[in-house]
């Protein structure tokens, strides 16, 4: 059974990578722009989070709560006041921003929490775990996985189903004729930016509470995110979901083969996935 | 059938409007009455798809070379000027490619919800074809049934003044003749439309009054009874040379 358990365990993984994508994948579902800073965006959340549990003794999923419509607002003004004035028809611009705000958010972090390792604390949750039949699974792996197709349900009722979202898709068409039905690109833009933040504000809470975190740990974080979203296709929420899943799967799988072998399976998986499939596995129709 | 004695509803004055350091409007001044069709004709480049963008927004210019309903709009974005009741059919459909048809026309209602004649059953009540494929991509149509979803899209904000571009562009004359078999329900509506056309008789026969465009600026104007031929011929070419 140590194989299901492994793929188990490695599809579980998946949950957290999706997570970690979800938000880059909606961003640039809408906008075209690719957020070189997200990752340390994940890393600024979770600081937000642990800053409510240890100053106001708040459980991490009640600081969740707290630290979402916060996230919300940095990312609606992040994108009012910045990247909506780079963001065009030139993608350099907006790469060559968010890559300095990495830069200013890993330094700002290290000015204000030091360099030292935090992690937030979960209390008996972090060691939790369920037998389900031959396997035994943690609690928190499994809190991940239902998040991640919590989130990406959400995301796509709200893509599919609501007049936001019908707003969503008809800006990321044509921003010009969108105007010409009322609607604002700048702000429709500023609300996506600020939803992605709240997707970020949940994988931070796992980011968080699973493994240690440090100021500098964002880009190593996107990697895995941006491996996600280019395996799913582009733009395409549950092609971001299978993403994760075939990343953790292959470094499980890697790591029950040689532990060395953990990160370097992750990354062959998605060359081989590119070279099958150069578009990913689901992309958009329309592009 | 004509209006010109009613309260004006939108004026250009002066309009201006550049390309960069390309100037495409040298003044122009057209006037729509409220509940009148005005068709604006002219040759390719005549200024009169500028003229349009002009007027929804698009392109900005100073704010009293167009008021609506007395209002100064010129220097407002497009975004600003829809909810006050000016809606536009764009040149060449531009159907929102990732959304359904019904949803293409739900859309147009988004930052407009105002009660009047027009919603998605009138919608399809005036193009049927539409009801049957409400759930496929809007480009998956023919480029009537775009237009139409395009057209419809437009009247779902109940708008004031509807501005038509080249909606004729393209289609086959029997296509174009059903389009604008729509035009008296529309005006019924009570809205303003203003029309542009290359195809001088289709404008001629639904217009109370006509502008004619050449190089940026408008070289004629009058009732479609009152033009003839040969004035409007010299206004669309230039004169004798």
């Amino acid at each position: 059974m140590i194989w299901l358990d492994t793929i188990i365990q490695g599809i579980l993984l998946g949950g957290l990578y999706a997570l970690f994508a979800a938000g880059l994948s909606l961003v640039f579902g809408i906008m075209r722009l690719v957020n070189l800073a997200h990752g340390d965006l994940i890393v600024l959340a979770a600081y937000v989070i642990l800053l409510a549990v240890s100053l106001g003794g708040l459980h991490p999923f009640v600081a969740v709560l707290v630290a979402a419509p916060l996230m919300f607002g940095v990312g609606w003004a992040l994108q009012r006041f910045v990247l909506n004035r780079v963001i065009g028809k030139d993608i350099l611009p907006p790469l060559l921003v968010t890559f300095g705000l990495s830069v200013v958010i890993q330094n700002a972090l290290q000015e204000g929490f030091s360099a030292d390792s935090q992690r937030i604390p979960a209390g008996p949750l972090e060691t939790a775990s369920i037998n389900l039949g031959p396997v035994t699974v943690g609690v928190m792996p499994l809190l991940t996985f239902i998040s991640a197709v919590g989130v990406i349900l959400t995301l796509q009722w709200l893509f599919y189903r609501t007049a936001l979202g019908r707003a969503f898709r008809a800006t990321s068409d044509d921003p010009v004729t969108a105007s010409l039905m009322g609607i604002r690109p700048d702000a429709i833009f500023a609300k996506a930016t600020g939803i992605a933040m709240v997707v970020v504000t949940i994988a931070a809470l796992y980011l968080g509470t699973r493994s240690n975190f440090d100021p500098t740990i964002g880009p190593a974080r996107l990697i895995y995110a941006f491996e996600a979203v280019i395996i799913g296709g582009l733009g395409s929420l549950w092609g971001t979901l299978a993403g994760g899943v075939i990343i953790g799967v292959a470094q499980t799988l890697g790591a029950a083969i040689n532990p060395q072998w953990q990160i370097l399976a992750g990354h062959v998986a998605f060359l081989i996935v590119l070279l099958v499939r150069p578009r990913g596995l689901f992309p958009r129709h329309v592009d | 059938m004509a209006h010109p004695e009613n309260p004006t509803l939108l004026q250009t004055a002066g309009l201006t409007a550049h390309y960069g350091d390309f100037q495409a409007l040298f003044g122009v001044d057209i006037r729509v009455a409220a509940g009148e069709t005005i068709a604006i004709i002219g040759a390719n480049g005549a200024g009169k798809t500028t003229l349009l963008r002009a007027i929804s927004g698009v392109l900005r210019s100073a704010p009293g070379m167009v008021t609506f309903d007395g209002q100064n709009i010129g220097h407002l974005p497009a975004d600003r000027i829809t909810p006050l009741g000016i809606a536009m059919v764009p040149e060449g459909r531009k159907l929102f490619a990732s959304l359904s048809v019904e949803e293409n026309l739900l859309i147009g209602a988004h930052a407009r919800k105002t009660a009047g004649p027009w919603n998605l059953e009138t919608v399809y009540a005036l193009f049927p074809v539409l009801r049957e494929r409400r759930s496929q991509p809007g480009t998956a149509l023919s480029g009537g049934q775009q237009q139409m979803v395009a057209i419809g899209r437009a009247l779902m904000s109940n708008p004031r003044l509807l501005l038509c571009d080249e909606i004729s562009l393209g289609l086959a004359p029997v296509v174009i003749r059903d389009i604008y078999a729509a035009m008296p329900l529309i005006r019924q509506g009570g809205a303003s439309v203003v029309i542009v056309e290359q195809d001088i008789g289709q404008a001629l026969k639904v217009a109370d009054r006509v502008y004619c465009m050449m190089e940026g600026r408008v070289t004629l104007e009058g009732t479609p009874d009152s033009l003839s031929r040969e004035a409007i011929h010299d206004a669309y070419f230039g004169a004798h040379a």
